[in-house]
């Protein structure tokens, strides 16, 4: 019995001793509570010599890494054109540079071959190139090329592919190898593999595809563009369909797609996997097999009933109430449902395994879509539903900034193909990637005015800066006769009178040569005169030539010889060099403006640098009966127009709206009268979406439009009569305003019309509201108020 | 073990009474024996350690020169040449990596080896100083893992930093019998000196097949975007030398050239440049004449001067960094140190962390052939810009470029960003230096939208007891056009709120929230049943608003939505006797704050107010219920930077402060708490964040000679 009994309990230990010799890595693992802390973790060892270590290079290798038998850097460079064929150019062994240096960045687009219709979309695109202030008709003084041959469906099974387009482009005599040249391409390749064959040698000519994939794309060479529908408008462009920041921005379903199933060929893997992620509750993922001749040649179970569910939903249904939307490769890597995700703010999730996404060059994606990996399709759900409710308000705010800043039309897509090749010509002259992807966006940032942040009106908060604290009063006088008028005297002394003038600059726009310095009031202040300054146009405006012609100060000597050109309208927004404070108060000489309605309208401002702040207003409106934009200058309760004879604004607006703006738009617009102030105003409003800023003001401004008299065209009209006494406010516009048959008012009219056209919508945007004193009219001591000459009638 | 002991103790007693006694103490030391064997195993099996080699690490104190010898036979494989084609999705196993909470790729490290070849002789040096502190730092970090199982990427020990340093062949063998090899897939190398005379290629020759390389001087030709990681050559230098930061601003040279072995053709074209521009262009090179035990690498000579490298670079404001037989120069690292601007001439190179690093905020980038225009390029920068680009610089190498550490952790982020996409480092988060992320805002409703007036808005009504003030709040604010819902929050737990029958008809949704707790912060609470992006946070005797009033406050929202709209406006002063902030409600010509007793905002506020409020601002104002409506605006403020918008004149209003606690009126007191809230708030955020303001908003034609009747908002502004 007692042995028996020390047997057992011996069997029992030892059995227990062997369970945990052999059993305890298992156990390990099992137990929850394994001792797994981080102390007990096995790390790289403290070597006990780890100081008496050699370094991985001695100092002296490190810092005299040369090699004096080896090739000289021209010679390096001259052999690197050789060794690299045009699948691996770059800008440095492909491009020639020379060709940008004389006559800046400018592009030429070959005549269209006769016989040989281009596409509605390359039509679109060269008309792009043609609007673009880059555009040359002299090949001479050309830095790129663009083909007139129509090469965007290069799938020779397609109706537009055009054939022989190597003979015709060898044909070429500005051919050159292809250099310099930008080829825009959207569909490549053919069935089965669609690949990125053009079916003709590029040669070194840059390559603007879409679909393109990181293997064939060159670095800093070619460009991604996005795929395009042929309805893509060709300016303007829809707006994003994010109207509100929802909170939270969950929509009701969290991620969708509906569109076709590959059942065989390239891109199957993913599009035939994507029905699994369907769970017919958040994440609807509908796919149909019906695509090609014979679809049901390899139709398989699931597709009857699949095909069925497909047409249950509606596709922009989904796109409007989803917060992810889906965007698979399909048999090429780039698909419309890019840009359709983007525009509606449905946070795009790529599964498009080796895509370079477009313009990757400049947008950061990261900020605004998911790049997922295809072959994680299936941990996509659980990671969507991970992102943070602020990290989904921000990416879909950012779907919308980059929808409308560089694709929601054609010109959108081909200028930020433009201008990413022209920041690679002078990368000191180029914009940080931050440019790029934050509001406003890098096309509407001129590298040329400044590459520092803080010298536009954009990323004040940004980055933690501050306007400048003093301002430029630049007031444009035209007056006829060769004295100044007591209404300029006056204006300079109430301007001048303000603690945050740091000068004044006055446009002398006339024919008769400015008053000699005595003549001039003293001021606290620098005074300088500018000549109107016509004769310096277009000598190499875009060498960033700031010219101060016929500049001087307020004491001048003697009066330069210049051949006047009639004065233009637009001059008085040229980025004149004079202009040296963030703020400029544009100002007509007739303006009658006191001290203390400038220092308040100036503190406005520095809240709200990108507007413009000022004083008289109008408001624009449509006008269904004769199916055009018209504006009022009559006593509203709206306005979205601050006219520029008394207003504060970003030096900035100058140089976008001497440099941004083609120099066509810029004609028009001296050829329609009055009309400068209101191409600033829509530039403005396009740029910010915002509408300008209305400050008190003391008493009424003269209609603005009938002090633009030109000294030349003394019998200038007079605006119609009604328009300075109150009358009524419409919602709709007065009818016959026109009764006095001004010319100009009518014209004006045709001005806001001609530049809805050209914006390809009409960016002007309305405000309800003013901006007064905090104690405006309260029944409080005057002796309280800091403005309360701004009260008085 | 404790725990184990203790229960085979108890059982033990339990067994040994049946016994005989003088088999007693033969079983207690029996059974001693096996407790102890058992503990022993125990220990044994807990005791961490790898399993594939278990006996490298359970020795912490051991010399590089231990560590095992790995004879490598001459016919072993070789890997394939680098893949120039891999990117992430060719060549990467993804499904190591898996879906993690944490979003953290793992990282293993090989156990280090020496290799030697079939004679013995070693293969390289076992581990360079460099590259020791590397692989501590990624074993110190949040990436690393012990467990090769789990690990997503793999870290050979294999030192391949200095190409020259080793032979090619023999370490290409030596990481084909890496146990996970597996052609390299998922594998990590790190070099930063490639290539060999003559032609100095710039990735590393090892033929390493599938893995990633992390390298410093890749050409745009070697360079696979997306896959390798472009990483800093490190100057031992930065470790040594001790350069204190130097404000931005001018510098006596405006370039300088401090690189040795420069080729004759860059360095006629600097001297040329010197010619030109005189003192303000400095070319250094190597002395000449040293006297013994000065370091060469120390000292750098212009004709008979003698500087101090790498002091000097603090005395230009440019700094060229030229291309020498490989791209990646570890002067770089010298001159971002010393808060130099650097000029990177050097064709095709692929700056450092390229991937995630804006360099146009820290470098100017100049092709070789505008060298001769250097100078004049480099006059154009605005000199604000320079000095931007100094802090930058300066940033960029305390962050990225400092130690191995830095290189390695930023390697590592990179290549888990692109891992976990969705959960990666913003462009902000990698660029922007510490000063700028404190100085600047991003405002989180940065889209400049003006939402579609059809939505309204929802009015929030915070309670406690009195009903009839209530109900006429509720009353007036149902006449304003835009209201769509009506939300009463019922912060009185003690009591019920009316019957349904007792409440106001009105013509919108009215519903009533009970809440749990009489808190403060249940006002700002975002409700499901807010649906509107708008609220209207209004107190139970708010009642002189006129319907105009509230309609065109919410047309000033909607022209401002990310900013606080409201009616009372208050200021905060610095008090210079008390050297504090002060609250302020007097009649004054600025604001910086609106009362939330009548006040439109967005919801989103609600919810940082809810959840992202800083510090215990929230619990404080809970307890001390007061200044719920001070810290909202410091929230705001804080988050977009800008100011409040104040509407229409000043009214009479009944004590807007003081509605939440009851009966307390305005009196000293009570505007010492306010003061109080305001220093309390100003330092928990660590700034202030109010902006004051000298205007608000009223209608267009406000106060206009002009016929009332036409105005869209003729009621504003009656007292």
């Amino acid at each position: 019995m007692q042995t028996r009994k020390k047997y057992i309990f011996l069997t029992f230990l030892a059995s227990w001793l062997l369970l945990f010799l052999f059993g305890g890595d298992q156990l390990r693992r099992l137990s929850p509570f394994s001792r797994r802390k981080a102390e007990s973790r096995r790390n790289w060892p403290r070597w006990t010599d780890r100081s008496l270590l050699k370094s991985f290079a001695d100092p002296e290798e490190l810092q005299r890494d040369g090699d004096p038998s080896l090739l000289s850097p021209r010679e390096r460079r001259a052999a690197r054109l050789s060794v690299y064929g045009s699948s691996r150019c770059r800008m440095e062994t492909c491009f020639d540079f020379s060709r940008c240096e004389k006559h800046g960045f400018k592009v030429f687009t070959y005549p269209q071959e006769r016989g040989q219709p281009v596409s509605e979309t390359y039509g679109k695109i060269l008309s792009s190139v043609e609007r673009s202030r880059y555009h040359t008709a002299n090949p001479e003084e050309a830095c790129l090329f663009i083909l007139g041959i129509d090469t965007l469906d290069r799938d020779h099974l397609s109706g537009q592919y055009v054939r022989n387009v190597d003979e015709k482009i060898r044909s070429f005599p500005l051919w050159n190898g292809g250099r310099n040249h930008l080829i825009f391409n959207l569909y490549s390749g053919t069935w089965p593999d669609y690949a990125g064959d053009l079916g003709f040698d590029i040669g070194q000519a840059m390559l603007a595809k879409a679909s393109f994939d990181t293997e064939s794309f060159r670095p800093g060479f070619d460009i991604s563009i996005p795929l395009f529908s042929k309805d893509h408008p060709q300016r303007g462009g829809d707006r994003g369909w994010l109207h509100r920041d929802s909170v939270p921005p969950k929509k009701k379903y969290l991620l969708v797609f509906k569109g076709k199933r590959y059942l065989t060929g390239i891109g199957s893997g993913t599009r035939n996997a994507l029905h699994h992620i369907h769970n017919g509750k958040d994440i609807i993922s509908l796919t149909t097999c019906k695509h090609g001749k014979d679809w049901e040649k390899h139709k398989d179970t699931r597709c009857d009933k699949d095909n069925i569910d497909y047409e249950r939903f509606d596709y922009q249904e989904l796109l409007h109430n989803s917060t992810f939307c889906i965007v698979p490769r399909g048999r090429r890597l780039g698909s419309f449902r890019f840009l359709e995700a983007l525009q509606a703010a449905c946070i795009p999730v790529l599964l498009s395994d080796g895509w370079e996404l477009p313009f990757a060059e400049a947008i950061d994606w990261g900020k605004a879509a998911v790049v997922g990996s295809e072959r994680l399709l299936l941990q996509i759900p659980s990671a969507m539903r991970c992102i943070h409710p602020e990290r989904i308000l921000a990416f879909q705010q950012q779907t919308q900034f980059l929808w409308d800043a560089y694709f929601s039309s054609v010109d959108k897509i081909v200028h930020t193909t433009l201008e990413i090749i022209k920041d690679r010509l002078s990368p000191h002259r180029s914009r940080s990637r931050f440019l790029w992807n934050a509001l406003p966006g890098g096309l509407l940032v001129l590298p040329d005015f400044s590459t520092h942040l803080g010298d536009f009106p954009f990323y004040y908060l940004q980055h933690g800066y501050s306007p400048s604290k003093k301002f430029t009063a630049f007031i444009r006088a035209a007056s006829q006769a060769g004295s100044l008028s007591q209404p300029i005297l006056r204006l300079i002394q109430a301007v001048s009178g303000s603690q945050h003038c740091a000068q004044i600059v006055v446009l002398w726009s006339c024919e008769k040569p400015p008053p000699p310095s005595g003549k001039w009031p003293q001021t606290t202040v620098p005074l300088t005169i500018i000549q109107g300054r016509r004769q310096v146009r277009g000598a190499g405006r875009r060498q960033g030539s700031r010219a101060r012609a016929g500049s001087w100060s307020s004491h001048p000597t003697a009066q330069p010889n210049l051949s006047v050109l009639p004065p233009q309208l637009s001059d008085r927004f040229f980025p004149f060099e004079a202009i040296q404070t963030d703020a400029v108060l544009s100002l007509d000489e007739d303006t009658s403006l006191s001290t203390s309605e400038v220092d308040f309208a100036f503190l406005v401002w520095r809240s709200f640098p990108e507007r413009i702040v000022g004083f008289p207003t109008q408001s624009h409106f449509w006008d269904p009966e004769q199916e055009r934009w018209g504006y009022t200058s009559r006593w509203t309760n709206e306005l979205s127009i601050v006219l520029t004879a008394a207003a504060f604004y970003h030096r900035y607006y100058h140089s976008l709206f001497t440099e941004y703006l083609p120099a066509g738009l810029r004609e028009l617009v001296d050829g329609l009268a009055a009309c400068e102030d209101i191409l600033m105003n829509v530039l403005v409003a396009a740029v910010t979406k915002l509408p300008p800023i209305k400050v008190t003001q003391r008493k009424q401004h003269k209609e603005a439009a009938a002090q633009q008299a030109e000294c030349r065209d003394g019998a200038a009209g007079t605006p119609p009569s009604g328009q300075r006494s109150p009358s009524a406010p419409h919602s709709a516009p007065a009818k016959g305003k026109g009764t006095a048959g001004s010319r100009r008012f009518s014209q004006r009219q045709g001005c806001l019309d001609q530049l809805a056209d050209w914006f390809g919508y009409m960016p002007l945007v309305s405000s309800q509201l003013r901006l007064d004193p905090v104690l405006f009219k309260d029944q409080v001591s005057v002796l309280r108020k800091k403005y309360p000459s701004l009260e008085k009638p | 073990i404790m725990c184990a002991s203790a229960k085979y103790n108890t059982r033990g007693p339990a067994l040994i009474p049946r016994m005989k006694t003088k088999h007693r103490i033969y079983y207690i030391t029996l059974f001693s024996i096996v407790l102890l064997g058992l503990i022993a195993t125990g220990m044994f099996q807990f005791w961490p350690h790898s399993i594939e080699s278990s006996s490298d690490w359970t020795v912490e104190k051991r010399s590089v020169h231990d560590v095992p010898v790995v004879k490598l036979p001459a016919d072993s494989p070789i890997p394939e040449r680098g893949d120039l084609s891999c990117r992430m999705h060719t060549c990467f196993d993804v499904y190591r990596c898996g879906f993690n909470p944490k979003n953290k790729i793992k990282v293993y490290i090989y156990s280090l080896k020496k290799y030697v070849d079939e004679y013995g002789t070693s293969v390289s040096n076992t581990i360079s100083r460099e590259y020791n502190e590397l692989l501590t730092a990624i074993s110190d970090s949040e990436f690393y893992t012990d467990d090769v199982n789990r690990a997503c990427l793999f870290v050979p020990s294999i030192d391949v930093l200095n190409q020259n340093a080793l032979r090619i062949k023999e370490t290409a063998q030596a990481l084909a019998q890496l146990s996970r090899w597996d052609r390299g897939t998922n594998h990590l190398l790190f070099n930063m000196l490639p290539g060999g005379p003559p032609d100095y290629n710039t990735a590393l020759d090892v033929p390493r097949d599938r893995a990633l390389l992390a390298g410093g001087g890749f050409s745009t030709w070697t360079y696979r975007q997306g896959y390798d990681v472009s990483i800093p050559v490190y100057s031992p230098l930065s470790g040594e030398v001790d350069l204190p930061e130097r404000g931005p601003g001018p510098r006596r040279y405006f370039i300088l050239s401090s690189q040795m072995a420069l080729h004759p053709e860059y360095r006629l074209e600097l001297e040329a440049l010197q010619a030109e521009n005189g003192e303000s262009v400095l070319v250094l090179d190597k002395c000449s004449n040293l006297s013994d035990g000065v370091p060469a690498v120390r000292k750098r000579c212009y004709k008979n001067q003698v500087f101090d490298y790498p002091q000097v670079l603090q005395e230009s404001t440019f700094c060229v960094v030229l291309r020498g037989a490989r791209l990646g120069q570890a002067v770089l690292s010298d001159v971002l140190q010393a808060g130099c601007v650097p000029v990177i001439i050097a064709d095709s190179y692929i700056l450092p962390f390229s991937e995630v690093l804006d360099w146009k905020r820290a470098s100017v980038v100049i092709p070789e052939e505008k060298m001769p225009e250097m100078y004049s390029i480099l006059q154009s920068i605005p000199q604000r810009q320079i000095e931007e680009m100094q802090r930058q610089a300066r940033w960029f190498w305390e962050a990225y470029f400092r130690s191995m550490k830095a290189i390695a952790l930023a390697t590592l982020q990179i290549i888990n960003d692109r891992i976990y996409p969705y959960a990666a480092i913003s462009y902000e988060e990698w660029n922007d230096p510490p000063a700028v992320k404190w100085s600047s805002v991003s405002n989180p409703l940065f889209l400049p939208l003006i939402p579609p007036q059809s939505q309204g808005f929802t009015a929030v009504v915070l309670t406690y007891d009195r009903v009839e003030s209530l109900f006429r709040v509720i009353t007036e604010v149902s006449k304003v056009p835009s209201l769509s819902k009506l939300l009463v929050v019922w912060n009185n737990q003690n009591k019920n709120p009316p019957e349904d029958s007792l409440w106001p008809k009105i013509r919108v949704p009215l519903k009533v929230v009970r809440t749990a707790e009489n808190k403060l912060s249940n006002r700002f609470f975002p409700y499901d049943e807010i649906e509107t992006e708008a609220v209207l946070a209004i107190d139970d005797d708010i009642i002189m608003l006129t319907s105009d009033e509230l309609q065109f406050g919410y047309e000033v929202w909607r022209e401002f939505p990310d900013r606080l709209v409201g009616y009372p406006g208050r200021l905060h002063l610095w008090d210079h006797e008390m050297n504090k902030w002060k609250y302020e409600s007097e009649w004054t010509n600025e604001v910086s704050m609106v009362l939330t007793g009548a006040a439109f905002y967005h919801k989103y506020f609600n919810y940082l107010y809810t959840y992202k409020m800083p510090g215990d601002i929230k619990n404080w104002v809970d307890a001390h219920m007061n200044c719920e409506d001070i810290a909202m605006n410091f929230l705001v403020a804080n988050v977009t930077g800008k100011s409040v918008i104040k509407v229409t004149p000043r009214k009479k209003f009944k004590c807007p402060e003081c509605t939440a606690i009851d009966g307390l009126s305005l009196d000293q007191t009570h505007m010492v708490e306010r003061s109080e809230c305001i220093n309390k708030f100003a330092s928990v955020f660590g700034t202030m964040p109010l902006k004051v303001v000298e205007h608000r908003a009223d209608p267009v034609l406000y106060k206009d000679d002009f016929p009332e009747k036409l105005k869209s908002f003729p009621n504003i502004g009656s007292l």
